[in-house]
């Protein structure tokens, strides 16, 4: 197991130091941070001492390695945008995402499982083609604009709810939350649906397919035979049966949502990490941009491992067969 | 003597008024950008003046109709001819409760001149500020100066004792890897000052009763504010911000878009503000390279023809462009600036009549009758609507033979572009801080390097002695000599071509319909006159 663990943690290094490589040659395309810095007026002289300060003119791979040795350190530097520390900027803006992304997960899969299991029990009820029709427009309308629909109807036409921002937030410690309030909760609402709507689709397809999958089989057919409720058959037995799949695709995907809050973000203007890499974008900030996209490998990363040792856990099949190619080697 | 205590009356009894009702006057602004910092000396745009001139002061600050008015000195004159005299206001104090003093200004003056502040060119005469004594200022130039307190408007006084204190006596520390404490605090004498600051959340400010200016409010001089809070926040998507004026969760929007301008026009809770921009749109050629980057003509360079480019001027159906592309929300222009600026001349804001046949028969006459291949660049979000504009433009082109290809970028790599001169045409937006002609002469149409800040973003590389000779006349001359070099500029900016000018661009503001504001035409929302009812 501990081998295991170290294996895929020396496996993760070399994708984190090609991501961070990609994303610096990146940086070659999206501008000139020092035109941006200077703006409207400025002279040569002042033009080249700030390129020498930043050291922008050193060879590129002097800088890469520069801005790797410092990463390694959990050192990334001023932002040019916003002369603050990133490090600094990134743990300001990382609550927002997490909360926002950890709401959207759960309601996923607070409403899309149930929704999957009623559509896979009683599959000719109106009901269900009414979920099924929906979750078409979960998968096939772009984030954007379910956003700005949301917004339309619950904020310009209802006034229920508000249409940017997070709300009143308290701040424990370093960490900001938006749950303590009922200003920060009623923010959280639209931005939460917005986010989690495809991913709430997708639990909700799949767990009607493998439900299908499942009722058909003979252990269930038995368990009827057995005189079981229907309750215990449905839940105790097919339902738990299909959740394994159902728990890989949400843990994969909550790395997703956080990495793809950008657009939700934007759109609620939630002050959250995938905003901050927005704007750092517009004006060539590399030093978020590097970090941010550091920092989202390392969560996929991170995530894929959780979900591999939660396999190991949950599927004794691949422990059998490990102890047994051991016990042969 | 009987107006004089009625008018002290009057006075007493709006006093009691403001005060008495003081307590719920917030207004809500949102605009698409959060200030990146709040140094008054480091960055030289819109989106942090917008912001810190509501809560710092220069010595010399504006009229609503951004005239020059007296700010922290009282009154200004040109004692010898580098030498300019300021008397300061007296009893003024920074929002700390320190007092505002002369020492105050040399510091100021000598911090906005340091390299890493952005502000060089409205200090870029200056040698040095003396304070003479408690109360009067001198800054000497290096050159004679005319319009030195136009300049110093945009110069913010910041307090000695105070940057001191907080190791801030530069305006900005590339090198360092901490931050800077006025990235987030400050320190003003102006009407509001700073009670939050979360950036890129919110930026709340409360009004500074001790403010100077509120007097002058009341005995008439100005319009009367009554706004007592300003809660900015920056709303980057314009659905959002919209549906955020709609539904009444913010009161001022300083950027909404054009094609919402007539839903908010009708909606019953908002209302929009309209006025023209200080900012003016060119096609900029290059002028200077033997053979063009991005073209098909080999061997010559065919902007250096003015044929050719009186040709593409003709070829411009600018109404057009007006009522389709811009909605009707810009001012057409055959000229380098607006009338707000000042040395702009009526007589010399006239186009070249869009004429395909003309254009035609110009580019046939200089050798180029099937005409040629060339492309434009653009930005694609910094000025309103602007890769339209270029779309436009780059057909209209091609319809009289000048097959014109288009690249539209954002403005980070496009600037990166244009400012290493990898441009053969390309379009530009140019706003007039000081709203003196001599800063749009200087930047946009001397040869390069000539002096410094002369054509640092005149990346067509045009180049004319005479022009030069009179911009170096506009730097030092005033009066009517001054006038008259500003007027042949204009006149030989139009027979010369070196730019196909468009037009000024247009910034209404939406509120709701209980704000009233003045509108100002450097986009800068003063809400020291903005009334909520």
């Amino acid at each position: 197991m501990f081998a295991f663990i170290v294996s895929r943690l020396l496996q993760a290094l070399p994708v984190m130091l090609v991501v961070a490589l990609i994303s610096f040659a990146m940086f070659a395309y999206v501008g000139d941070p020092v035109a941006i810095m200077l703006g409207q007026d400025f002279t040569e002289a002042q033009r080249e001492a700030l390129v020498r300060d930043l050291g922008l003119d050193q060879p590129f791979f002097v800088q890469f390695a520069r801005f790797v040795g410092n990463a390694a350190q959990g050192e990334f530097g001023l932002s040019y945008r916003l002369s603050r520390p990133v490090a600094e900027l990134i743990a300001e803006r990382a609550p927002a995402t997490l909360e926002l992304a950890l709401c959207a997960a759960a309601m996923s899969l607070l409403v899309g499982v149930p929704m999957g299991v009623f559509t896979g029990l009683y599959r000719r009820s109106w009901l269900s083609r009414f979920f099924l029709t929906f979750s078409l427009i979960g998968v096939s309308l772009p984030t954007f604009l379910i956003g700005i629909l949301l917004i339309l109807i619950f904020s310009v036409w209802l006034g229920w709810l508000p249409s940017f921002g997070r709300g009143e937030v308290v701040q424990l410690g370093w960490w900001s939350t938006g749950f303590l309030t009922w200003g920060g909760i009623k923010a959280l609402i639209l931005p939460s649906i917005t986010l989690g709507l495809f991913q709430l689709t997708l639990i909700m397809r799949l767990v009607r397919a493998e439900m299908l999958e499942v009722l058909r089989t003979d252990y269930i057919k038995f368990a009827r035979a057995r005189g079981l409720s229907d309750r215990a058959v449905n839940f105790g037995h097919a339902l738990k049966n299909t959740l394994v799949p159902v728990i890989t695709i949400a843990g994969l995907q909550l790395g997703a949502i956080i990495a793809f809050a950008i657009v939700t973000e934007t759109v609620f203007q939630w002050p959250g990490m995938g905003l901050l890499f927005i704007q750092s974008v517009g004006v060539a900030d590399i030093p978020v941009m590097s970090a941010y996209l550091l920092l989202i490998a390392l969560v996929f990363v991170t995530i894929n491992l959780v979900v591999d040792l939660l396999y190991y856990a949950v599927d004794p099949r691949l422990r059998v067969d490990r102890g047994a190619s051991a016990g042969r080697a | 003597m009987l107006a004089w205590i009625r008018a002290g009356a009057l006075a007493a009894l709006t006093l009691f008024a403001t005060a008495a009702d003081a307590p719920a006057r917030t207004v809500r602004w949102a605009a698409s950008g959060d200030p990146n910092t709040l140094d008054p000396h480091s960055q030289n745009v819109g989106t942090v003046t917008m912001v810190l001139q509501q809560i710092y002061e220069g010595l010399v600050t504006r009229n609503p109709d951004l005239s020059p008015a007296a700010g922290l000195a009282t009154s200004w004159s040109q004692e010898e001819p580098t030498r300019w005299r300021f008397n300061l206001r007296q009893g003024v104090r920074f929002h700390n409760g320190e007092p505002f003093t002369a020492e105050d200004v040399v510091f100021s003056f000598a911090r906005a001149q340091q390299p890493t502040s952005n502000f060089g060119i409205f200090v870029d005469t200056i040698d040095r500020a003396v304070a003479v004594d408690e109360r009067t200022v001198d800054i000497v130039t290096k050159v004679p100066d005319p319009i030195l307190p136009n300049k110093i408007i945009s110069v913010y006084m910041m307090s000695k004792p105070w940057s001191e204190a907080h190791n801030a006596t530069r305006p900005q520390n590339t090198r360092a890897r901490e931050e800077m404490h006025t990235v987030r605090n400050t320190n003003g004498t102006g009407p509001y000052r700073l009670a939050a600051r979360e950036p890129d959340v919110r930026t709340v400010m409360a009004r500074s009763d001790a403010w100077w200016g509120w007097q002058g409010q009341q005995q008439g001089e100005q319009p009367v504010g009554n706004v007592t809070e300003i809660v900015f926040r920056p709303i980057a998507s314009d659905a959002t911000r919209i549906a955020a004026l709609l539904s009444g969760e913010v009161d001022f929007v300083l950027d909404p878009p054009l094609q919402d301008l007539n839903r908010l026009r009708a909606a019953s809770g908002t209302k929009v503000i309209e006025g023209p921009e200080v900012r003016t749109l060119y096609i900029v050629f290059d002028v200077f390279r033997d053979e063009l980057l991005y073209s098909d003509v080999k061997g010559k360079n065919p902007f250096k023809d003015l044929r050719v480019r009186q040709a593409l001027y003709h070829a411009i159906d600018i109404q057009a462009i007006h009522r389709t592309t811009m909605r009707g929300q810009s001012v057409v222009t055959g000229t380098l600036f607006p009338e707000q600026v000042n040395g702009y001349a009526r007589e010399e804001d006239v186009r070249l009549p869009y004429d395909q046949a003309k254009a035609r028969a110009l580019l046939a006459e200089a050798g180029y009758p099937n005409g040629f291949s060339v492309a434009l660049d653009c930005s694609n979000n910094r000025y309103i609507n602007d890769e339209q504009i270029c779309q436009a433009i780059s057909a209209m082109w091609t319809r009289v033979g000048v097959r014109t290809s288009l690249k539209a970028q954002p403005l980070a790599p496009f600037f990166a572009q244009i400012q290493r001169d990898d441009t053969s045409v390309y379009m530009l937006g140019w706003g007039v801080p000081t709203l003196d002609a001599l800063y749009s002469f200087q930047s946009l149409l001397a040869s390069r390097g000539s002096a410094p800040g002369d054509g640092i973003w005149n990346f067509g590389r045009y180049s004319n002695l005479r022009m030069d000779e009179l911009i170096a006349r506009m730097k030092t001359e005033s009066g009517p000599a001054r006038q008259a070099a500003v007027r042949e500029g204009l006149h030989l900016y139009r027979e010369d071509v070196p730019h196909v000018p468009l037009h000024h661009q247009m910034i209404p503001w939406a509120v709701r319909a209980n704000l009233s504001i003045p509108h100002a035409a450097n986009n800068q929302p003063y809400f020291r006159w903005a009334v909520v009812n």
